[in-house]
């Protein structure tokens, strides 16, 4: 298995996960970031990568109960695991180091 | 429950997704697929909808759509295969006996195969241990008289030279060889008769022998000798034999110059125990005429030049011969061609000049007897199996409904299987190493199991795998795909011609071994009528020894009187060729009469005045040769086969004349004797003619006298030919065991023909009872329901049998027919031959008869006797 070097595109759907918490599915997930990224995403994408996540252990995933919703199949719903959450957070600490190593000045504007 | 009208997503699309993804993800794949769908109907067309449903769906194609999920708890296939095996031995030891003759009749015949296989092997292999194999031939010669071409495997001294000087550059070697000769070697007081070659030097370069010591060179001094690595031992010991010197025929000394390894047996030459120089032959026997075109006792033989062809130069030299001589030669018209080495063991048959086989023919014969026999053995294996296995078709219904895989019945009943096939192949190997002993005696061969050839192994494991794969391949196909609820219900049944191949299997089986069984019933009844055939003397107590040298010969007289005195002998005589052979034959005869013919040719013996009274022939007209009448030198006896060829009337004292190169003898007939078989038993006696012989005789022919042992005679005998002839070794043969080899080669046929008989018939045997035991078990219902209503034992032992009678009584209906046309081919070889008697069909049929009434007894017996209670409970 390929080391937990998460990709950009695993980080996005690893921190959607955890954001949508406890009602994490595929279709969920594909709905909340082509709201938060204002673009059009593939189904197929998504489950790809959240196939992938969990092969590396960073989600684990249960179904969920019938309902009428979906002709009558269940979800498959993802929760973040220790491991994912450790990632992630080595992820952030990463950008964070970088964001801190940037000289003042070194940007032309400022955003903050 | 959706209702009917609400939109849906194609529902191909559907389908196709169903089809393509993976079990564990289609519930959430479909699932999602189908909100996306219904999310968008609320603000998209239908159409739109759908389409986008087949763009996701197009975008979801990706390996890890349709991969499986990765299973975790995988077994190890050796478990499994473990299990195979042990359940495997299980069922064999369960049903022991069955499968011992199962196992068993595979391993006969694998022995049988291995055997035959080996035997062509070393036959096929035959010389190749020469390196220039395919570049070395023999010069033979053609010669035509009347339209008749007969071959000679003879040379005369000047083609050597006539070779090198006119066709130098074709020929890598030529070389003049003596026939090997039998030659008193000594070395001090050590004297040994060995045989050996004399040959031109380049004979070690073109053989390529392999010095141990010495060169190869050592055979260019003119008093040289190259001895083999046994001789050499046996002259020398350990200690280096290289510039010792050797004494030949006690008059020539020669030095060893070199030792070779000694030559393998399945290879010509392998009598060559040590090869002089051919000078020394020439200058030691002032017989030999180097330019005589006519003095046929010699052998050439050619090594070919690099990048040349055989057949070319052959044709090219085809007329040397002919150009140099004249006469009586050139009438002869002598064509000589090249025989290649590759040819001489297995082609050595020659009819009009031609060579049209030989022993090929023995190993083609044996080859296919070697395949029809693993044929039939591996059919009987698979057969048995067969019906083995289709009693267990509830095991298969059983072992399904608790939840076995198609797979693992297959890998269940293929392992059961193939053990039996390696049991089998283990059993036959010992037995080939057990036979082989006694396989090696009767085909006077050295064979041994090549343990250590990749290609054994590869074909031997190869193929007993092949069999396993086929013997299990129908209950692990056919049998593992039933439906579970059908086998457990046991409407199982065969097909009504289920049993048909069985049976085409059991003729074809029964029609061979008959067959077998005639030929060796022919072959021995053959040998015994040529062994009861008078020969025309007395072979008791008659003893030829080896007298190389002149001693004997010159103390003749008194060594008779000696052995006579002593009460050892009751008569001794010298001849040249032994009673068991004839050397010589000669034509040019002329005796008066119409009927003369200078071309008939005559058998001719060399011998002494005490030659008749030794051997015990016997007059039918005339006298015996007398020492008193010094004019009986130039008498002649000839046997009753002369004078029917000569068509005389009354031959005694009619005078006979003989024109050889010139020169004409006259000789007077004393008496004519019955006829005595000297040469092959199987052909008419040669009219022969029995001179006198001036000079020394090659053999002493000694009656011992009949009061004594022949092991107090011998030693008495040698005792005193080592007083008049110190120098040469004392070397006997009994006549009868001389006589009785003339029989070898066809109680070698006899012998081995008995072997495959044997074999063929138990192996035959299987297939009958194989196909018994289907019968009866596939019968069982219908012998309950019988007996039930009143049939007795013998009823249904008639019932089971009168099938299986019928079979071979249609096998013998083949087989006597074709053994008759194919023994009755075999006979014609022979002049002197017995007739097939129809007792010999009557015994044969009958035995067969009865082995298959026997052995399907055994089956037939066993179902009558069981309590139909139970074969008809079991439902």
């Amino acid at each position: 298995m390929k080391g937990t070097q998460l990709g950009e595109f695993e980080e996005i759907v690893l921190l959607t996960i955890a954001a949508l918490y406890d009602d994490a599915y595929s279709v969920a997930v594909l709905e909340e970031i082509e709201r938060r990224m204002e673009r059009p995403m593939s189904i197929g994408a998504i489950h790809r990568t959240m196939q992938r996540l969990e092969e590396k252990g960073l989600v684990k995933s249960r179904f969920g109960e019938a309902t009428t919703e979906r002709g009558g199949r269940r979800k498959r719903l993802f929760t973040v695991t220790p491991a994912g959450e450790r990632s992630l957070f080595e992820a952030k600490t990463l950008r964070n180091d970088l964001w801190a190593a940037i000289p003042k000045g070194a940007f032309k504007t400022s955003l903050s | 429950m959706k209702p009917v009208n609400t939109p849906q997503p194609p529902r191909w699309a559907e389908r196709f997704l169903e089809w393509i993804a993976a079990d564990h993800l289609l519930e959430e794949v479909q699932g999602d697929l189908q909100e996306l769908f219904e999310k968008r109907l609320q603000y998209d067309s239908l159409r739109k909808a759908r389409w986008l449903y087949v763009l996701d769906l197009l975008k979801l194609i990706h390996p890890r759509l349709w991969r499986k999920k990765s299973s975790t708890t995988s077994l190890n296939p050796f478990d499994m295969l473990s299990t195979y095996i042990k359940i495997a031995f299980r069922h064999l030891v369960k049903n022991i006996g069955y499968s011992f003759l199962n196992m068993g009749g595979l391993a006969v015949g694998l022995t049988m195969a291995m055997l035959i296989g080996l035997w062509i092997w070393d036959e096929l292999s035959f010389n190749k241990n020469y390196a220039n194999y395919t570049q070395i031939a023999r010069v033979l010669e053609n010669q035509t008289y009347n339209g008749e071409t007969g071959t000679s495997w003879a040379a005369v001294p000047p083609v050597g030279n006539a070779l090198r000087s006119q066709y130098g550059h074709d020929f890598k070697h030529v070389l003049m060889a003596s026939h090997p000769q039998r030659i008193i070697l000594s070395a001090g007081e050590k004297k040994l008769i060995k045989s050996g070659y004399y040959f031109e030097p380049g004979v070690a370069d073109m053989l390529s022998l392999n010095m141990l010591s010495g060169t190869q060179k050592g055979l260019q001094e003119p008093h040289s000798i190259l001895l083999s690595q046994s001789l050499a031992k046996a002259f020398f010991g350990g200690a280096d034999p290289v510039g010792k010197v050797l004494e030949m025929d006690n008059n020539q000394a020669v030095k060893v110059t070199g030792v070779y390894e000694d030559i393998p047996q399945n290879a010509d030459f392998r009598d060559m125990l040590f090869i002089a120089p051919w000078s020394l032959y020439i200058s030691s026997n002032a017989w030999i005429q180097q330019d005589a075109w006519w003095q046929n006792g010699f052998q050439a033989y050619v090594q070919l030049a690099d990048h040349t062809d055989m057949a070319s130069i052959s044709a090219k030299i085809r007329d040397l011969k002919k150009k140099a001589v004249t006469g009586e030669e050139a009438q002869a018209k002598p064509e000589l061609f090249l025989f290649p080495m590759a040819k001489w063991h297995l082609y050595a048959d020659f009819e009009n000049g031609i060579s049209t086989g030989g022993r090929i023919q023995f190993v083609w014969l044996y080859g296919m007897i070697g395949m029809f026999v693993i044929l039939l053995a591996c059919i009987n294996f698979i057969n048995l199996t067969t019906a083995r296995a289709s009693i267990r078709a509830k095991e298969v219904g059983i072992r399904k409904a608790i939840g076995s895989y198609r797979s693992q019945l297959i890998g269940q009943f293929l392992s059961e299987s193939m053990v039996g096939v390696m049991f089998a192949f283990i059993g036959s190997l010992l037995l080939v190493q057990l036979l082989l002993p006694l396989f090696n005696e009767v085909a006077d061969k050295q064979l041994s199991m090549p343990w250590t050839h990749p290609g054994f192994w590869l074909i031997g494991i190869g193929f007993s795998m092949f069999t396993g794969l086929l013997a299990g391949s129908y209950p692990a196909f056919y049998l593992s795909a039933f439906k579970p609820v059908k086998a457990l219900k046991g409407t199982f049944q065969p097909g009504r011609f289920a049993a048909t191949p069985r049976k085409i299997l059991v003729v074809v089986q029964f029609t061979v071994s008959i067959i077998l069984i005639i030929g060796t019933l022919v072959v021995f009844r053959q040998v015994r009528f040529a062994k009861d055939r008078p020969v025309g003397y007395d072979r008791n107590g008659l003893v030829m020894i080896e007298t190389p040298t002149n001693e004997i010969h010159s103390h003749i007289d008194a060594l008779r009187d000696e052995l006579k005195k002593a009460g050892v002998i009751a008569e001794l005589s010298e001849s040249l060729n032994p009673m068991t052979g004839m050397s010589f034959s000669a034509s040019g005869y002329d005796w008066g009469g119409n009927s003369s013919d200078p071309e008939l040719s005559f058998g001719t013996v060399y011998i002494d005045h005490t030659f008749g009274k030794t051997v015990g022939w016997q007059f039918k007209d005339g006298r015996d040769f007398s020492r008193e009448l010094a004019t009986d030198s130039t008498g002649i006896v000839l046997n009753e086969s002369a004078v029917r060829q000569m068509g005389l009337q009354d031959p005694v004292d009619k005078t006979i004349r003989q024109t050889a190169y010139g020169n004409t003898e006259v000789f007077h007939v004393l008496g004519v004797i019955k006829d005595m078989l000297m040469e092959s038993p199987y052909e008419p006696v040669r009219p022969t003619i029995y001179k006198i012989n001036p000079g020394k005789g090659n053999l002493a022919n000694i009656r011992i006298h009949p009061h004594l042992s022949p092991s107090e005679a011998l030693g008495k005998i040698e005792a005193v030919f080592k007083k008049y002839s110190p120098s040469a070794p004392f070397s006997y043969t009994f006549i009868d065991e001389a006589y009785a080899i003339k029989f070898s080669e066809e109680e070698r046929v006899g012998k081995l023909a008995t072997l495959f008989a044997c074999l063929a018939i138990f192996i035959s045997c299987l297939g009958l009872f194989g196909l018994a035991l289907f019968t009866a078990q596939q019968r069982t219902k219908e012998i309950g329901v019988r007996k039930v209503l009143g049939a007795s034992v013998i009823d249904v032992w008639l019932l089971l049998s009168k099938d299986f009678v019928r079979l071979v009584l249609f096998a013998l209906l083949i087989a006597i027919p074709l053994s008759y046309l194919l023994m009755n081919r075999w006979l014609e070889n022979y002049t002197y031959r017995s007739g097939i008697g129809p007792w010999i069909f009557v015994l044969s049929g009958t035995g067969a008869l009865l082995l298959a009434v026997g052995t399907v007894s055994y089956q037939a017996i066993k179902a009558a006797l069981n309590n139909p209670v139970k074969s008809l409970r079991n439902e």
